[in-house]
Parts: structure tokens; C-alpha cells; sequence
């Protein structure tokens, strides 16, 4: 509890911190960390709790930042109209997607959320009126708070309070009733079957709240970069989503914000040259190196290894 | 309570269960017997529905539960243990007990309440967990338990569901003498609150406890009857228990 408020306060002082030393770049880098410490932690419901390898997150999290997108176009930019509606669409698509892959299991429930995620990449690719190949900026970050979120100052602390009520939801919903059934069937679905529960309803459901916040954060990150393009429905920003997770920790609640943020960090730390001079072209290899030691050393993640009890 | 009209079950060309009749009456324990790979557990999956049968019939209560879902079947009363130990191995005890009695009692759609502070399902779980003989380990995580308290936590997953049938599927399966007769114990403490068929090897339990008897051979039913009937039987005797009776 201790540590938690410590890096309450010190997530919250940051950008205190960095306006005072005048490194404005570090806020803005340090929100899209927040932005993509909750599209982990909604891959962590659906992949660590309720043991459902989806490689399609990107879809969710892509349709949210194109929803923003599109209706920035389209001269809408309310937060409280293009928020809900990137949460809804991306909800729909998860209960599209879910209802027709959660019939299958294992490999091929990774294969087929896999190639819908592709789909989804290519149904945006193909759409010209919204950039297709090129992507679309947004004229501006949406509006509708009273506060102008084109400040990094304001959006900081705006995407800082969704993180954390995200995150609370996510906790409360974890000690529910429905958090012990998700996780119940992860450990043994023959089980969870053979003492009356309906398993398929439980995982669509949580395979579609996991959705709905991966909308959210999608619909944070086109803010952030004023820019939606078709690479953030690519597979590898599905991979991207996944390995931070088994590096924070699969199935830890901090796991998704943890692995987020290291390898945000690692990327930012080995891509600049200060570091490795010419071969920050291939900070890849480091951070690879480091994904393989953490994987190899601590199996259950960095927020596996800090935690006292094993879960 | 339970009657199963010509049910049959193929896997590719094998017949694993041939027109099988069967009546479990209320109240009775049932034992089913017969030799390795006779189809005992594909019978019990049908019953319970995790197999669908390509022919005949199920019913429970008077009521046709063949094509019924498997939860369905449990939510009207028919539960089941499992050959193979299957139950929530990184949950204490307590917490395994308390999610199958979750699931009898009100919404699972519930996502805001912590489970942690429903006191009710705590208690008739650890009501369960005395029944079963696991009182002194309701704390302990389920994959540490020994092999015969697993087996009997999972008896105690199949009746927190409060069955009016539950089928045991060779809840002795693997376990030590002593452990073996904990459990015939427990059984036995079912009759008459619960109805059971019993699967099972271990004939002194299945003689000591059931009250009729049904012998599978090859999927199909060669005799059904008392205990004492099956005992002799001819049939019966050439086809499995042979060796056993005669000594």
C-alpha cells in the first residue's frame, strides 16, 4: 500500500516536476505511457484473468482511435459524443468478434481473433474518404470539458484520472462475482461447466468490457497524437499489447500499467542514440534481450516479481 | 428420477455406448460397473451433457434434458464429480466450495460487490467443507491438498450445487484403503438426501453401498438388479467379475 501511494504521488507530481525543469516533451511522453497502460490492463482481463490469448486487441483499440478520428472529421469532437461512441463501437466489435471466436479454443482462438484484427486493419485501410494508407490528422484534440485539452499540462492529469477509474473499475470487478467466475474459468472451464455455470456468456462478456476500454484508450491515443492511421490496428500493435503484459505481469493486476511502462521506456531509452550511438536504429535487439531475460529470470512478470504472495 | 431409453454414443466407428436403458430411482444409490473402456464415463458425460448423444433419450424428473446444456442440467439438479480430479487447483478450499455454491445461489452478473464479503456462500461452504472431511483445510490451496482430500473436494464441488442427482465418476479412483473407505462413508451418508450413480472399480465399496446395479460390457447393459442378483449372475460373472466372486 505504501509503495502504491508513493507512485501515486509521484505520477502525479511529474509533470509538476518536468514543466519546472522545462522538459514539456517528458509530459506528453509520460500520457501516452498512461494511454497505453490501460490498453494493457484490458488485454490483462481478457489474457491473464480470464485466460483468453487474444492477438487482436489492436482491433479494439484501433476502432477507438478511428471512431475519434472520423468523427473529428466530420466536425465532432464533444468528448462526451466521441468518448462513448469509441467505447460502443469498440464494444460492438468485441461482441462481433467474441461471439464467433469464443467457439474456438487455444491456438485457434489466438489464430482467429488474429485474422479479424487484420480485417478490421484492412476494412480501414481500404476506407479513402479517412486517409485509407495514410491515415488522418484530427484538426484538433477533442473538446468539451471546459479546459482546453490541447494544454499537455490538462491532459495529462484529464488521461491520469480515466487511467485511474479505469483501474478502480477493473479492481472492484475482479474481487465481484463475476471476477471469481472469469477467473474460475481460466483455471478449469470443464469445471466451471460441471457446477452450472454458462462459461460462453462469461467470457463474451469480459472479452467485451475488455474491448470497451481498450475504445477508451483508443480513442485517448488519437487525442494524444492528433493522428489515427491504420498501423494501430496493425498486428504488431496487437504484439506490442502483448508483450507488455507478459512483461508486467499476465494475470497481475499491476502487470498491464508495469509492462507499459517499461517497455515504453526500454523503446525511448535504446531508440534515442545518447544511449547506443549509430545502433539505436536496432533498439529492437536490446529490448528483446531484456523481453527474453525477463521471460526466462521472472516467469511472472515484473509485477510478479515485487509481489510478496504468489497469486 | 433419471432414465435413459436406447442412448448411444459413436466415436468414429467405435460404438462406445449401445442402446442403453437405465432407471435411477429416487433415493437409491446405483452403482454402474464394468471392465475398463466398457463406456462408464462416456455414459456419465452424456448424462451430464458434456457428450451429446447421437441417439435416444435422457430424462430427469419426467423431464427430456438430452439436448439440455450442461449448466442447465446442473441448475435442475444433476450434478457430477470427475474421473480425473477436476477442480480449481490455484483456489484455497474454501474459495472452490464457495464458487460452485455462487453459482446455485443468485447473479453472477455481479461486478462491483466484492464476492469476499458475501458471508453466506462462505458459510455453507465451509457447512460443505465439514461434509466432505476438509474442515481443517478450508485455507489450503486446492493443488496442495493430498490426492484423497482432492478427490474428496471434489465431491464437495458436486454437491455444493445441491443436486437431487449427483454422479460420482470412480470417486475412489486412485486412493488408499483408508482414504477409500472415508469415502465410501460419505456416500453413504448421501442416501437417502441425494440420489447417486456410482461409478466405480472398487467392488467391496460398490457391494457395501449401492442398491442396485448396473453391469456394462462393451456399451451395452448385460444385467441390472440387486446386488445380490448381479452377484449371480452368469453373464456377469463370465464377463467381469469372475475372478473376484469366485475366490
Amino acid at each position: 500500500m505504501k509503495k502504491l501511494v508513493a507512485i501515486a504521488v509521484l505520477v502525479c507530481l511529474f509533470p509538476l516536476a518536468m514543466q519546472a525543469i522545462d522538459q514539456g516533451f517528458y509530459i506528453s511522453f509520460a500520457t501516452r505511457i498512461l494511454i497505453y497502460a490501460m490498453a494493457a490492463a484490458s488485454l490483462n482481463l481478457v489474457l491473464g484473468y480470464g485466460g483468453m490469448v487474444s492477438f487482436g486487441h489492436a482491433a479494439f483499440f484501433g476502432a477507438g482511435a478511428y471512431i475519434v478520428g472520423i468523427l473529428a472529421v466530420e466536425g465532432i469532437t464533444s468528448v462526451w459524443l466521441v468518448w462513448p461512441a469509441a467505447i460502443a463501437v469498440a464494444a460492438l466489435a468485441a461482441l462481433v468478434i467474441g461471439a464467433i471466436s469464443l467457439r474456438t479454443r487455444g491456438v485457434y482462438f489466438i489464430m482467429i481473433t488474429l485474422a479479424f484484427a487484420q480485417m478490421m486493419y484492412y476494412i480501414f485501410v481500404s476506407m479513402k474518404a479517412y486517409g485509407g494508407d495514410d491515415g488522418l490528422s484530427l484538426p484538433s484534440r477533442s473538446t468539451g470539458l471546459g479546459v482546453s485539452l490541447s494544454n499537455d499540462f490538462t491532459w495529462y492529469y484529464l488521461v491520469l484520472v480515466l487511467l485511474g477509474i479505469i483501474l478502480f473499475l477493473l479492481h472492484r470487478l475482479l474481487g465481484s462475482r463475476f471476477g471469481r467466475v472469469i477467473e474460475a474459468i481460466r483455471e478449469n472451464e470443464t469445471r466451471a461447466t460441471a457446477i452450472g455455470y454458462p462459461v460462453y456468456r462469461y467470457k463474451l462478456l469480459c472479452f467485451v468490457i475488455s474491448g470497451a476500454i481498450a475504445g477508451l484508450a483508443g480513442a485517448l491515443i488519437a487525442n494524444q497524437t492528433s493522428y489515427v492511421g491504420p498501423a494501430l490496428l496493425h498486428w504488431v500493435q496487437s504484439g506490442t499489447l502483448m508483450v507488455m503484459v507478459i512483461l508486467g505481469g499476465v494475470g497481475r493486476f499491476w502487470g498491464g500499467p508495469v509492462g507499459a511502462a517499461v517497455l515504453l521506456l526500454l523503446e525511448e531509452l535504446f531508440s534515442g542514440s545518447p544511449l547506443l550511438g549509430p545502433f539505436a536504429l536496432h533498439w529492437q535487439l536490446p529490448v528483446g534481450a531484456i523481453l527474453l531475460a525477463v521471460v526466462l529470470f521472472a516467469p511472472r512478470g515484473i509485477a510478479g516479481a515485487f509481489a510478496k504472495k504468489p497469486q | 428420477m433419471l432414465s435413459l431409453r436406447n442412448l448411444s454414443k459413436r466415436f468414429g466407428g467405435v460404438v462406445a455406448v449401445d442402446r442403453v436403458n437405465l432407471d435411477v430411482a429416487p433415493g437409491e444409490v446405483h452403482a454402474m460397473i464394468g471392465p475398463n473402456g466398457a463406456g462408464k464415463t462416456t455414459l456419465v458425460s452424456q448424462i451430464s451433457g458434456s457428450v451429446s448423444s447421437d441417439e435416444g433419450q435422457i430424462s430427469f424428473q419426467g423431464r427430456d434434458i438430452t439436448k439440455a446444456k450442461p449448466y442447465e442440467r446442473v441448475r435442475l439438479g444433476l450434478a457430477r464429480s470427475h474421473q480425473i480430479t477436476s477442480i480449481f487447483r490455484r483456489f484455497s478450499v474454501l474459495d472452490n466450495l464457495a464458487l460452485a455454491v455462487q453459482a446455485r445461489r443468485g447473479s453472477s452478473f455481479s461486478f462491483w460487490r466484492p464476492v469476499a464479503a458475501e458471508r453466506a456462500l462462505f458459510d455453507e461452504a465451509r457447512g460443505l467443507a465439514a461434509r466432505v472431511g476438509l474442515a481443517e483445510k478450508v485455507e489450503a490451496l486446492a493443488s496442495t491438498l493430498a490426492h484423497g482430500e482432492q478427490r474428496a473436494l471434489e465431491v464437495g464441488l458436486a454437491l455444493a450445487t445441491q443436486p437431487r442427482l449427483v454422479l460420482l465418476d470412480e470417486p475412489m479412483a486412485g486412493m488408499g484403503p483408508e482414504e477409500s473407505q472415508r469415502m465410501i462413508a460419505l456416500i453413504g451418508r448421501l442416501r437417502g438426501g441425494v440420489t447417486v450413480l456410482l461409478v466405480e472399480h472398487d467392488m467391496d465399496a460398490v457391494f457395501r453401498l449401492a442398491d442396485r446395479i448396473t453391469v456394462l460390457v462393451n456399451g451395452r447393459v448385460i444385467a441390472s438388479g440387486r446386488p445380490a442378483e448381479i452377484r449371480a449372475d452368469k453373464d456377469v460373472r463370465r464377463a467381469y467379475l469372475g475372478d473376484e466372486l469366485a475366490a
